[in-house]
């Protein structure tokens, strides 16, 4: 496996051309970014805790392209990562956030009182609301290259941190390796476990390592906040609900997070942050905010429109099938998010989705009645 | 010496507790043999390429035990593998290889006129024959740690050595990154082409990397000799044909394999090999010989037999489905092979699969007549 350096050393006696991987069939930001001399100035690199740059982009090269969505090609192997290989991670982050600047500052805002309404969308045809993100545990090297070692260390971390949490958080974790065949079907069935990836997007980049060693699933007693360890970022986290009460979503998920975050502080590991990238995660793609809120809303006559496309590219979300990304919509269910990561504030993201998918539903009720909701096309946002 | 391996430097700051890997579950012979202690003794080594004993043992970390066949779950990145970490190493080859010591010598003979016999197995029964082996280029790493240049490099010498040859070995390379369709097609037909591995076996020793690039396949105009290059071993070599003449095969694979080595080693790349391990390959199931020599027969009366499975085992053959490793057989029609690759030569292993088969073919066709084959079963080889 390349995560040695000595490896790396090894390599530099190959040519640059020798070395340099066949994209020509590839497309993903990492086919579109790197080239030829770029690939040999930053070959020689490696980060503190000896992540190369073939390790940065080996998933790019493994997966040439998907056929619904741009993937992105690469990933941190530690926070130094986007540092030691900004010459090719900022074009990267440019090209996928929208034309993030290198020189940009992002902004956190995590202060639920700062969303306006979110509380009143029509439950007949938003079945239930959602917010995940990621955190990163300073301190540790991300899942891509983290040793058992350091992976078991930030899942006791976590099992602490969860483990002081009290009230509407009160909860129980519980760890892959040693779940009974009852909790295996609980979660199964409240939709919760995640299983060992099969995505070839993210087994090519090491995250499969020793599974099931150091994962697990924490979520809380009335199981409307939900926290997985080790799987793709170190935590992810979820706050979700039936119905289309957002603002309460939104509100569980910062109180949650707040809370873990000063546990984690208390015991000198903070989350992974900086002032231009936010919160930075294993895959570009979550940089920022890693953010994603969104609903399962039913559109049946409006996700047939012509329009439809147009209207959630003006209110910057994007549509998902109800299995979540790559699946298709059932039953003109679609799960409706936001697109933005990075550059925008949690609190700003949220609000795009409670606005937008309020106008979708107004949409879709004119077009029951056989109105045209020309009059009400938004703009871009 | 090697430059400091920074990764596997860094784990050293987390305990042998921590880093040691959960193998309670597991039923490899890396399992069986790996202790904690082992582990902490042999954790800080690196061969001059950097291969690392995680590297080594991360195969059957991930993979903790396959229902039908005790997998090896480790391999090696490099000839220095087998020395560096011999501690682990040496007891997993005795556990698999019947016994064999660290002081052993292992035989290579790959004179054909050595084999007796082995031109009349009956082809009524004996549908066809096959002789397969690795062999790795001196000079590289394997195919778990190689680097696109090193890759690219074993083809380029392969593709050279191959199309060289002549006589009933003249040929055509077929690289898998720039095969037409129609190429595609027939190659599969001939049942030649080898595909993306997709056993976790393979994936998680890190083998699959950059594919398709440097890899392909080699065959002679006649389709009875093949070479695929950069699959699980630098080169695997094949000799194959309709019936039941063995003998005819052995003598295209001996002579052919004997060309190829010539011109490597022309090229100061000769094969790995040395006197105790014989040819030194990726997996320790293949070590010594690394040959597998075995024919399609149809047993129906003899494979239903309750004393089917000890004759093979005193026969020191192994029986597999027709699709080959972990399929069922299919028809009463089986592939059987020599069990054994290191600690026996080349012309002694064909030969135990010649009169092993010429004798279960005589089995056969007395079950056939409603007659005993008591009287027939043979003494342990």
């Amino acid at each position: 496996m390349p995560f040695g350096n000595t490896h790396n050393q090894l390599k530099l006696k190959y040519s640059s051309e020798q070395e340099y991987p066949d994209l020509s069939k590839h497309n993903n930001h990492m086919a579109k970014i790197l080239t030829p001399a770029m690939y040999e100035r930053l070959r020689t690199k490696e980060t503190p805790s000896g992540f190369t740059l073939d390790d940065v982009i080996q998933t790019g090269i493994d997966n040439p392209g998907h056929p619904f969505i741009m993937t992105v090609g690469c990933v941190a192997g530690d926070e130094e990562t986007y540092e030691v290989f900004k010459e090719l991670l900022d074009p990267v982050i440019e090209d996928r956030h929208g034309g993030y600047k290198p020189s940009d500052k992002h902004k956190t805002d995590l202060n639920p009182s700062n969303l306006k309404g979110g509380d009143d969308l029509d439950s007949n045809y938003v079945l239930s609301s959602r917010v995940r993100t990621g955190r990163s545990v300073r301190g540790f090297c991300l899942p891509p290259h983290c040793s058992r070692g350091e992976r078991r260390a930030v899942e006791k971390l976590s099992i602490e941190a969860l483990a002081s949490l009290s009230g509407d958080l009160n909860g129980k974790y519980y760890a892959l390796k040693n779940m009974t065949d009852a909790e295996q079907q609980q979660l199964i069935d409240d939709h919760f476990l995640f299983d060992k990836p099969v995505s070839p997007l993210l087994l090519a980049s090491g995250m499969g390592r020793d599974w099931p060693d150091a994962r697990g699933i924490w979520h809380n007693d009335s199981k409307t906040f939900l926290v997985w360890v080790n799987e793709e970022d170190h935590l992810r986290v979820i706050s979700m609900q039936k119905g289309g009460n957002m603002k309460e979503v939104f509100n569980r998920f910062c109180t949650g997070l707040t809370k873990i975050e000063t546990l984690f502080k208390e015991r000198n590991h903070a989350f992974m942050w900086n002032e231009h990238l936010g919160y930075v995660l294993t895959c570009p793609s979550n940089l920022g905010t890693g953010l994603r809120a969104g609903v399962h809303v039913k559109l049946p006559n409006m996700s047939k429109n012509a329009k439809f496309e147009d209207v959630l590219k003006k209110l910057r979300l994007q549509k998902r099938g109800t299995g979540g990304v790559d699946t298709a919509a059932v039953g003109g269910v679609f799960d409706i998010s936001n697109a933005d990561r990075l550059g925008f504030s949690e609190v700003e993201l949220v609000q795009m989705v409670v606005d937008g998918v309020k106008l979708l539903v107004e949409m879709e009720k004119k077009l029951e009645k056989g109105q045209s909701i020309d009059d009400i096309m938004p703009a871009q946002k | 010496m090697p430059f400091g391996n920074t990764h596997n430097n860094f784990k050293l700051n987390y305990k042998v507790e921590d880093e040691f890997p959960d193998l309670s579950k597991h039923n490899n012979h890396m399992a069986k043999v790996l202790t904690k202690e082992l582990y902490g003794k042999i954790r800080d080594r690196q061969t001059p390429s950097g291969y690392t004993l995680d590297d080594v043992i991360q195969t059957g970390v991930d993979n903790p035990g396959h229902p039908f066949i005790m997998t090896v779950g480790c391999v090696a990145g490099d000839e220095e593998s087998y020395e560096v970490f011999k501690e682990l190493l040496d007891p997993v080859i005795s556990d698999r290889h019947g016994g064999y010591k660290p002081t052993d010598k292992h035989k290579t003979d790959m004179n054909f006129e050595n084999l007796k016999g082995g031109d009349d197995l009956d082809p009524n029964y004996v549908l066809s024959s096959r002789v397969r082996t690795g062999r790795s280029i001196k000079g590289f790493t394997l195919p778990p740690h190689n680097s696109r240049g090193e890759r690219r490099a074993i083809e380029k010498l392969s593709v050279e050595a191959l199309t060289s040859l002549d006589g009933e070995f003249k040929g055509k390379y077929y690289p898998l990154k720039s095969m037409t369709d129609a190429e595609q097609e027939q190659l599969i037909n001939d049942h030649f082409l080898f595909d993306k591995p997709v056993s976790p076996l393979l994936t998680c020793a890190g083998m699959a990397r950059d594919w398709p690039d440097g890899r392909g396949i080699m065959h002679n105009d006649n389709k009875t000799f093949l070479v695929w290059v950069n699959e699980e071993d630098h080169l695997r070599v094949i000799s194959m044909q309709k019936g039941g003449n063995m003998r005819e095969v052995f003598k295209r694979f001996c002579v052919g394999l004997q060309k190829i080595e010539e011109i490597f080693k022309k090229h100061n790349h000769g094969f790995m090999w040395n006197e105790h391990l014989g040819y030194i390959l990726t997996c320790p199931s293949n070590l010594g010989t690394g040959l597998r020599g075995g024919v399609h027969v149809k047993l129906p009366k003899l494979s239903t037999h309750p004393k089917f499975d000890e004759i093979l085992t005193r026969l020191r053959l192994q029986k597999r489905g027709t699709g080959g490793v972990d399929t069922a057989s299919v028809g009463g029609v089986f592939d059987i092979s020599n069990a054994d690759r290191l600690g026996s030569s080349e012309v002694e292993q064909v030969q135990l699969v010649v009169d092993g088969v010429k004798l279960m073919v005589e089995l056969e066709k007395k079950l056939e007549k409603g007659e005993a084959i008591d009287s027939l079963i043979p003494a342990q080889k």
